[in-house]
Order: C-alpha cells, then structure tokens, then sequence
C-alpha cells in the first residue's frame, strides 16, 4: 500500500522521528521499484514534485499545523527530512542503459548517499569511527632517511654531494689516503677483495671500499681549493653478519680544503652538526685517535642522549652509554698533509679537515633499533614502522 | 690491552682516582674503553691506536701520566750483579758481528752472533745466565701477569713475558745448551727448511723469511715466535737471551704468511724503541737471577748492525698556529713537548722557531704536523675553540639529483617501501638473473654471496619470500642501489632501481571489497614513474627475459632503449624460491632513464569550450592489440581529438571464442569553439574506418 502522509497530533521530539522513520522507509522501498526514467520522473513527481509532493504536504500538514511553541523544532526536522528525501531522489537517477544501482545488487541505500555528502541526519548517520579506506604510503629505509639528514646539515654548511664508485681501487681505498702497503692500519679495514687482481700492480687492484673516504681523494683531483664536500655511501667490510656486524653499511664523509681551515673550525663545524642532528643540547667532546689520513685526528662523543649525560637514568646505569655519559660517534682530523702529495694540492698553502661517521650507528642510536640485520632483510613489519 | 693502574705507579706517583685518569689518559689519546675491578685489581682495558706501539705497555703509559700531570717518571734501571767472567766482546773485524765466549760446566765454547740482514735486523742484543733454576715465578710476577690474563709459565718464560708488557719490548729466551754449532746467526730461511714453533706447528720456511738459527738449524721465527726444540724446560740449566729489533714490514709479512699473530709481532710491526734492547735484555736477565738463581756471564752482547735514522725535526709556531686555529705560545709548546720527551732546541736566527729531537720510542712522529698533533693532544683538545670556517663556494647538486628525488618521493607516495638489501649474490643468480660477467670475490663471507650483483632481482625476490614467510602477504618494496659487471680489468657499476609488489592491489576493508594485484597495477606505476621524464616515443614489448612470466611481463621502450622491465615472476622461479603467491617485479635502468631529462612543465590554457564524447563499441580479433588501435587512431591526426581510452573490454557471452568486444571513448575538444555536431559526426567515420581496417566489426 503506498504510503500517505499522516496528519499528526502528537508534536513530540519521539512521535515526530516515528513519522519521519516511516516515511524515509516508505522512499527507500519505493526507489527499488525505478526501473527505467519514466519511472524515476513519476517517483520524483510523487516525493519532490511542487504540486503536491511528498515534501509539499508534510510542509503543510506537519510544519504549518505544528503549534506555536514546536514550530521551530518541527521546522528543524523538517528540514533535514527535505534534504535527505531530495538526496535520495537524486541518487536514485542513473543513466539510460544503466541498471538501477539500488536493484544491481550493491544493496546500499539511497539514503546513505547524502549521508555520505555531508547532509545526513541523525538517523542516517555514518559510524565515523569505522576506519578510513586508507591508501598506504611507502616508508623510507630509516638508514637512507638518516643519511639525507646528515647531509642535509651539511648542504645547508655549504657542502656539495660527491659520490665514488663502491668497486674501489687500492690506490683510492689505501694508498693516496696515507696507508703505505704493510701498513698496520689496513689491518683495522677487514677488506673484502676482488678475485684475480694478482696480475696487477698493487695500487690498481680492486676491493669493495671499506670506507667513503676515496670520495675524498677524488674530489681533490677533480677540484682546486676551495673544497667542501660531503659524501653520503655505501662500505663494504669482511663482516660476518649478526646482530652488531654487517657486511653492508653507509658512512658520511665529509671534506673541506681552504687557505684557512683549522683544528678549530673542525670541532666548530662538527659540533654544529651533531647539534643539528641530535638536538641543541647536545654537548660534544673530542679526543685524539688516528687515522693515517688525517693529523690530528680526533674521535668525537657526544653526551648520551639517553640520560642527558648523566650516565644515570630510571634508577640505575644508562646502558646506552654504559654510564659514561658519552656515545662515540665519529671519526675525523685535519687532512694529513701526505694526502695533498697524492692530489698536487700545496700542503703550505692549505689546509682542511676530514670527518666520517657510520650512519648505521647513528640511525640505531636515533631510533632504538637492536639489530642491524633489521636495516638489510626488507622485513615489511620492520620498514612500515618508519613510515 | 689490558693495563693495571697499579703496575702504572711502580714508575709514576699518580694522585687520579681510576675514572679521572681513565678519562684523562682518554682525552690524550690512550684510550680507556672500560674499567674492571677494584683498587690494586683493578684493570684497564685500553685501546691504544696502530700508531702507538710506545704506549703499548706499562712503562709508555706511565711516561703518557708523567707528561699529562707534570710527574717525575721513574726509569727501569735494572740491578745486575758483576758477571762471573767477562765476556770477550771483540768483533770480527770488517762485519757487524760480536762475539760473546760462553763459559760452561764443559771446556769454554766461544759463541759468536751474526747479522747477515743488516737491513732487516739493526740490532740484536744478547745475555747469557748460567746454572738457573727453572721454577714457578714469584707470586708478585704470577699476579701481574693473571691480571692482564697472562698465564704464568716459568720464572724464565714469565720474565720475558714480564717485560713485554712492563717495557713493550718483546724478548725471547733459549735453552743454551740446545743451541748447535756454538753460534747465533740471523739469516733468510733456507727453502726446504722447517721451524716446529712454540705453539708446536711445524712451519715450512721460505727465503722471504727471517730467522734466528743456531750453527746448523733455525731457532726462531724472528720478531714473531721462538721455536720449540730450543725452548726453556724444566731441565734447562743455562739460558741465552735475545733482545733485538726487527724491520716493522718484514714482521708483518712473516706474521701475515705464517698466520700467526703474536704479542711481539704485533709490537714489531709497529715500531719498537730501537734503544730498549740492552735494558730490557738486563730486566729480563735481573728477573731470572732474582727468583731462579744462577749467574750472568759477561756483559750484554749488543750487536748493532746500522743505525736507525730518526732526523730532527723543525717546528714553527706559525705552522703551529695554522694548522690549530689557536695561538698557543712558544713556553706552552715547549712545556708540552719536553715533558714528552722531545729535545726542543731554540733555533736562534734559523728559519723554524724550533727543532725537535725525537726520542727513540716515538718512530711515529717523523713530520712537522706529527710534533703538531703532540702539542694539540697534550694541549687537550677541548680547549681549543668551536669556530665555523668562512666560505665563498657554493653548492653544486649532482646531475642527476633531481631525477633520483623524483623517483624516490614518486615510489613512497605509491605505496613502496624503501629497501636496503646485500650486494652480494651467488654465482647460480648471477647466471640465472644476468647475462653480464659477474665480478666474483676473493675472499667472500659465503657462497650464496661470492659475486657482486649483477641483477637487484635475486635480493628483492629474496626480501619478498622473507615477509611472505613471516606472513606479511601485501607487500611493496623498492631498492635504489648499484649492479656491477666485469669490464675486462675494470668494473661497471650502473644504478638501479627494483620494485617488488605481492598481494592485494586494493587492501580489503569494510567500505570495499579487496581486489588482487595485477600486472596491470604494476604497469600503472611504471607509467606514473615515467611520466616526469620527457620523451618522444614510449612504447611496451613483451620481450622479457626468461625469468619472467611470458604473458605477463614487458618492457618499457623509450625512444629506442629499454628503461624498464616489469611483469609477474615466472612460476618456476617463483617455486624455485617457494613463493607462495605472484609476485611482481619491475626493474628500472637509471643509467639510461637517466639520459631523458625532466619534463618541463609549460602551462597550457583551460578549455573555454564543452567536450564531446562518443563511445565506439567493436568486436575485435584476440590477435588485435591496443597498441594498434593506438597506432592507428594516432595516425588520423584529428587535432581536436584530446583523448581515446578503453573503456570496457568484454569476452564471453554473446562474444564468439577469439574475440573480444572493446568500447572505446573518444573525446572532442577545440581550444577556439564548441565543436557542432557535424563536426563530430564527420570524425567519427573515419575512426569507425580505421577500426574496421585492424579487422574489427562494430557492435550496434
Ligand atoms: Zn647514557
């Protein structure tokens, strides 16, 4: 039986959602019915027609026979009422040729529709708290994202970004850096070498580089002072991988070669830039160390960013810095003046210094991570947290 | 290294409780990694830099405190008693040789030592004992040595192993009644000849190296380790000892070839002090004679073949200041380095304000900047200033900077993670993902990673069966990272970019149904991440490599060279790695890519007139592709024909077998009118004609 607009008597907030219940009811039962458009235009004559539609008539049976006193809230729900039939009607059109959405089968409301625009009711409302459909973005590698923040401070000092090649040859790796075949030092590198280079001079063989400071020899040929560069990369070490080792890793290094460079500027520019990366209250301390490249040559703390340098921290020893209130983190010196022989620069005339840090260290240290293998699987549970 | 402070004050009267001396021998450069035990036991765990062999020991850590606070050091002075007979010290004339006659229980035997290397071996200083008792050492020496982890062995042994870590001089004692021929030469090996070691290996010889050998056999490995059947026994009653110094590289070599570092290679290939070899000679022998008895015989043997070359240095407080940044001044730097040991001369009216003798332990300071890095550690390095260098340069941005920020923000923002994974691969993917000469290693970690990648393939199936073994099923990754490829002697490193994607296209969720991933998703975002670079042709063949699903993979061609390939694994790679759904892969050649420059954006103005639409629906041969709709479409250069896109592609039903119906809408556009329906209705015949030329038949 088609539904009639009833006349009402009752002017309460419950009598007036009955009604209005049985008459969205009565539209979305009826839409199931349009099959085609002249159906539609019938069905939207009966709801929205101005000639005695729908909506005309419970403006005048519900809104101007309402008393005095209820008009205003009778008017409100009226209101809402006319938007959502209207939205229904509409949503309800489709284009000739097409099936009917409703009958289709996707079985959603007309109603639903408007509610989706932003008109809807309190009867039609969405649960908002149902989650979005949400589109997911990518997560940078939290290693490669640590890396551009460094050299970000960098770029901003106004440093360039030079890069080498990873397959390295002795020369670049050891030789023109200060470490004479024999050396000790090249001990400390655990190079990974390349098969079949036994044919060749030692100063040409190759290796994975152990470190990013060939770039620093390369920049030098390529330019005259003044220099500053900064060389974010990939290292290769004979390194059984566990939970501290990998066999991968990326360093920062960094390069600045004037007439006027100092051990001074060193510790400025340094604690400038660690400043930058871990907060203006970190303090840095230096202490000398060696590197054949660089004389002298430091090695750099900051204070703890776990316990503020204290060593000390939820009742007990700061486990990160192992209570000394000190994190190592880099490595650097004024550029030994047994480079610039390599690279024709005059070791009178300038002067420069040199700094490295592991970017694996620092990312761990930044984000808590406990196992560098973490960094090198492309475990999905593991990336998505840096999304 | 382990160091105790204790140990430390036999030489030097410190004050410091242990954390401020660990902290300030730290911030000298002799550096404290942890502390250990309490008071007398307490010990230092020291990390002491490749360049530092002087402070390898307690004497050179304690000579670091005497120039740290200003103390008095206390030198090693051995007490000796007068030795029993005197030792005939008479050299052969003409050679660097020395002679020491040995007089025993037997007739007297004369016991010459000999430096055939001179080059190798400057100095070779010796000492015999007599009628020792070999026995446990003293408590005092048992515990030192347990301290530092140091077994005790006997009184003998324990000396030398006493004085290498009180003075870091390595030395060595021999059974002298198990030395033939009556005589100590230091020679190359002969070939053919063997050394049975302490450590009880039996050693092949070779001419590279250098040994110490009595009249018939070798006795030592020199600098590196003693052999065994010369060794201290309990049976022992007389005892030769050897302190000498050795060529740092000839010692690495040995140590290197023979695999075997020990305590005194470590510190010989280094630099040992060239002028400990007689005190430390004497300390070895005043330790045995006070716990084992026994007398000296002569006087310490002390064969010096040349001389080593320590050549002043010139130091200006100008280069000082240059290099540091600070004006320390000439009383400060003096103070420093005299309390290092360093002879600082004035040079009065000379060009440098200073020359600097080097002491004897400190063969690592050869250069001016070397004496400058003394005065700036000794200085502290915390107080110098933090000072930011003035700059006129400017920043240069790589070539190809932009490109790869393109790429990257493009990926991220489609839903791919960012992935890091090895760089190696085995030799079997090489193979199977390349057809390229892979650059092998000589030394790899393991077999599955024996040859640099040629292919970021093998790693990205590699992540990709890790998540989906763990459960992760939707999955997207990329990685940005080199290949290499051997190029005769050289090696090519060219850049890549791989994506991998698994799972669903669209996440499944209450609002929508989840739909799978498709080649045609991955198509999708390689058509996106080639959008940005300009071209003039793009087009996609299907001639994929084996290791793709023949169906379902492609190749983006642009202007004639391949940029991408893409598509679903094949199935049998796919088993091969136990993949338990498609997986999809897309590889990107930047070096190639990269030759296309960025799009350059040139606005172009709205239309200001409506668009017409029509929809051509056809049935079409399965043999016919898009790609010749596209072609053929393209050539009727209707200008105003903005776009034609499918729309719909049906088969099935009513559609015979073989064929396939397609709707294709194609949308009118003119920049300067509405378009009028004739005009519409005159392009449309010949769209419907071109169609009908690629064998089509329209639906009506
Ligand atoms: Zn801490």
């Amino acid at each position: 039986m088609a539904y009639t607009v009833p006349k009402l008597k009752d002017w309460s907030a419950k009598a007036l959602d009955k009604a209005g219940a049985k008459l969205l009811a009565a539209l979305e039962q009826e839409s199931t019915a349009v099959k085609n458009k002249a159906d539609w235009k019938t069905f939207r004559d009966r709801w929205i027609g101005r000639k005695n539609g729908v909506l005309t008539q419970i403006n005048d049976l519900w809104l101007k026979a309402a008393p005095k006193d209820a008009k205003r809230d009778v008017g409100q729900r009226v209101n809402e009422i006319k938007q959502q039939v209207t939205a229904g009607v509409e949503a309800t059109a489709f284009p000739e040729g097409q099936v009917n959405p409703r009958i289709a089968g996707e079985g959603r409301s007309v109603l639903s529709r408007p509610a989706s625009r932003g008109v809807g009711t309190v009867t039609a409302a969405l649960d908002i708290s149902l989650p979005g459909n949400r589109r997911a973005l990518g997560a940078e590698h939290p290693i490669i994202k640590t890396m551009n923040e460094i050299v970000s401070v960098f770029r901003n000092l106004g440093y360039s970004v030079e890069e080498g090649p990873e397959i390295e040859t002795d020369y670049y790796n050891f030789e023109a850096l200060n470490f004479p075949p024999n050396h000790p030092a090249r001990d400390t590198q655990d190079t990974l070498f390349i098969a079949n280079q036994e044919s060749k001079p030692l100063r040409d063989r190759l290796l994975l580089r152990t470190h990013t400071s060939p770039v620093q020899i390369r920049s030098m040929e390529k330019m005259k002072p003044p220099v500053r560069v900064v060389c974010p990369g990939k290292v290769h070490r004979n390194d059984a991988p566990d939970a501290t080792h990998s066999p991968i890793f990326h360093q920062v290094e960094g390069l600045a070669v004037d007439t006027n460079i100092t051990f001074c500027d060193l510790k400025g520019t340094l604690d400038h830039a660690m400043k930058a990366l871990f907060g203006s209250s970190v303090k840095t301390r230096f202490y000398p160390s060696y590197f054949p490249f660089t004389e002298p040559s430091a090695d750099v703390q900051i204070s703890c960013i776990f316990c503020g340098g204290t060593g000390y921290r939820d009742g007990g020893r700061c486990p990160n810095c192992k209570a000394s209130g000190w994190i190592e983190l880099l490595g650097c010196g004024m550029v030994d003046p047994n480079v610039y022989r390599f690279v024709d620069y005059d070791a009178r005339k300038v002067s420069g210094f040199a700094f490295g840090m592991g970017v694996e260290r620092i990312a761990i240290l930044k984000y808590g991570v406990d196992d560098i293998q973490l960094f090198f699987n492309g475990d999905a549970r593991f990336l998505e947290q840096f999304g | 290294m382990k160091l105790s402070p204790q140990w430390l004050r036999d030489f030097v009267d410190l004050n410091a409780d242990l954390r401020q001396l660990a902290d300030d021998l730290t911030l000298a450069g002799i550096a404290v990694e942890s502390i250990s035990g309490e008071g007398s036991e307490a010990v230092f765990e020291m990390d002491i830099t490749t360049n530092r062999p002087d402070a390898m020991n307690h004497y050179g850590v304690a000579r670091e405190c005497s120039a740290i606070y200003d103390l008095p050091l206390t030198p090693i002075e051995p007490k000796l008693p007068p030795a029993a007979q005197a030792a005939s010290s008479g050299g052969q004339a003409g050679t660097t040789a020395r002679v020491v006659s040995y007089q025993g229980a037997h007739p007297p035997v004369t016991f010459p030592i000999e430096i055939t290397e001179p080059e190798l071996c400057p100095r070779f200083t010796a000492r015999v004992l007599r009628n020792v008792t070999i026995k446990a050492s003293p408590d005092k020496v048992k515990q030192r040595l347990a301290l530092l982890d140091q077994r005790p062995i006997s009184n003998a042994v324990d000396a030398t192993n006493y004085v290498l870590w009180e003075m870091g001089k390595p030395t060595h004692v021999f059974d002298l009644d198990l030395l033939e021929g009556g005589r100590i030469i230091v020679r190359r090996a002969k070939d053919g000849e063997t050394l049975k070691t302490l450590d009880g290996v039996e050693r092949k010889l070779s001419s590279e190296d250098l040994v110490v050998a009595d009249g018939k056999k070798p006795v030592g490995l020199a600098g590196v380790m003693g052999g065994f059947d010369t060794m201290i026994t309990d049976k022992t009653r007389n005892i030769l000892i050897e302190s000498a110094w050795w060529d740092p590289v000839t010692i690495r070599k040995a140590s290197r070839r023979h695999g075997l570092h020990t305590d005194a290679s470590h510190r010989f290939e280094r630099g040992a002090d060239f002028e400990s070899t007689v005190v430390s000679c004497d300390r070895v022998a005043e330790l045995i004679l006070q716990s084992g008895g026994g007398e000296l015989v002569g006087g310490a043997v002390d064969v010096i073949a040349r001389r080593l070359d320590q050549a002043p240095v010139a130091l200006h407080v100008s280069e000082v200041h240059r290099i540091l940044g600070e004006k320390l001044d000439a009383r400060e730097i003096f103070r420093i380095l005299d309390r290092l040991g360093f002879d600082v001369l004035p040079e009065r009216g000379g060009e440098a304000d200073f020359t600097i003798r080097i002491p004897s332990w400190r063969l690592d300071v050869e250069r001016e900047i070397d004496i400058i890095e003394e005065i700036a550690r000794l200085h502290g390095y915390d107080k110098f200033a933090n000072t930011l260098p003035a700059y006129a340069g400017a920043v240069v941005e790589l070539p190809d900077a932009e490109k790869d920020c393109k790429l990257r923000s493009s990926l991220l923002a489609l839903g791919y993670d960012e992935a890091v994974s090895l760089t190696f691969i085995s030799h079997h993917d090489a193979e199977r993902f390349s057809r390229v000469p892979a650059i092998e290693l000589a030394n790899p970690l393991s077999e599955e990673a024996s040859v640099m990648r040629t292919s970021m393939v093998p790693g990205m199936l590699g992540m990709m069966a890790y998540n989906l073994n763990r459960g992760s099923d939707n999955v997207r990754l990329f990685e940005t990272g080199n290949v290499f490829e051997a190029s005769g002697a050289t090696a090519n490193q060219l850049k890549r970019v791989c994506l991998g994607a698994t799972g669903s296209a669209v996440l499944p969720g209450v609002h929508q149904p989840s739909r799978p991933l498709s080649f045609f998703d991955l198509k999708g975002d390689v058509e996106a991440l080639l959008h940005p670079f300009r071209c003039k042709l793009l087009a996609y063949d299907s001639q994929t490599p084996k290791y793709y699903h023949p169906g379902r993979s492609a190749r983006a061609v642009m202007d004639g060279e391949i940029v991408v390939q893409f598509g679903q694994i094949h199935p049998d790679v796919a088993a091969a790695r136990k993949l338990r759904q498609d997986v999809f892969i897309a590889e990107f050649y930047l070096d190639l890519l990269y030759q296309h420059a960025l799009r350059e954006v040139r606005y172009e103005a709205l239309p200001r007139y409506p668009a017409v639409e029509r929809d051509f629906s056809f049935i079409f041969d399965d043999s016919v592709k898009f790609e010749q709709i596209r072609e053929a479409m393209t050539a009727l250069h209707i200008h105003e024909m903005r776009s034609f896109v499918p729309v719909e592609i049906f088969r099935g039903g009513n559609v015979p077998a073989g064929k396939y119906s397609f709707l294709l809408r194609a949308r009118f556009q003119s920049g300067e009118r509405t378009l009028r329906e004739e005009e519409v209705g005159q392009w449309c015949p010949r769209i419907i004609k071109a169609l009908e030329a690629l064998g089509g038949t329209q639906r009506m």
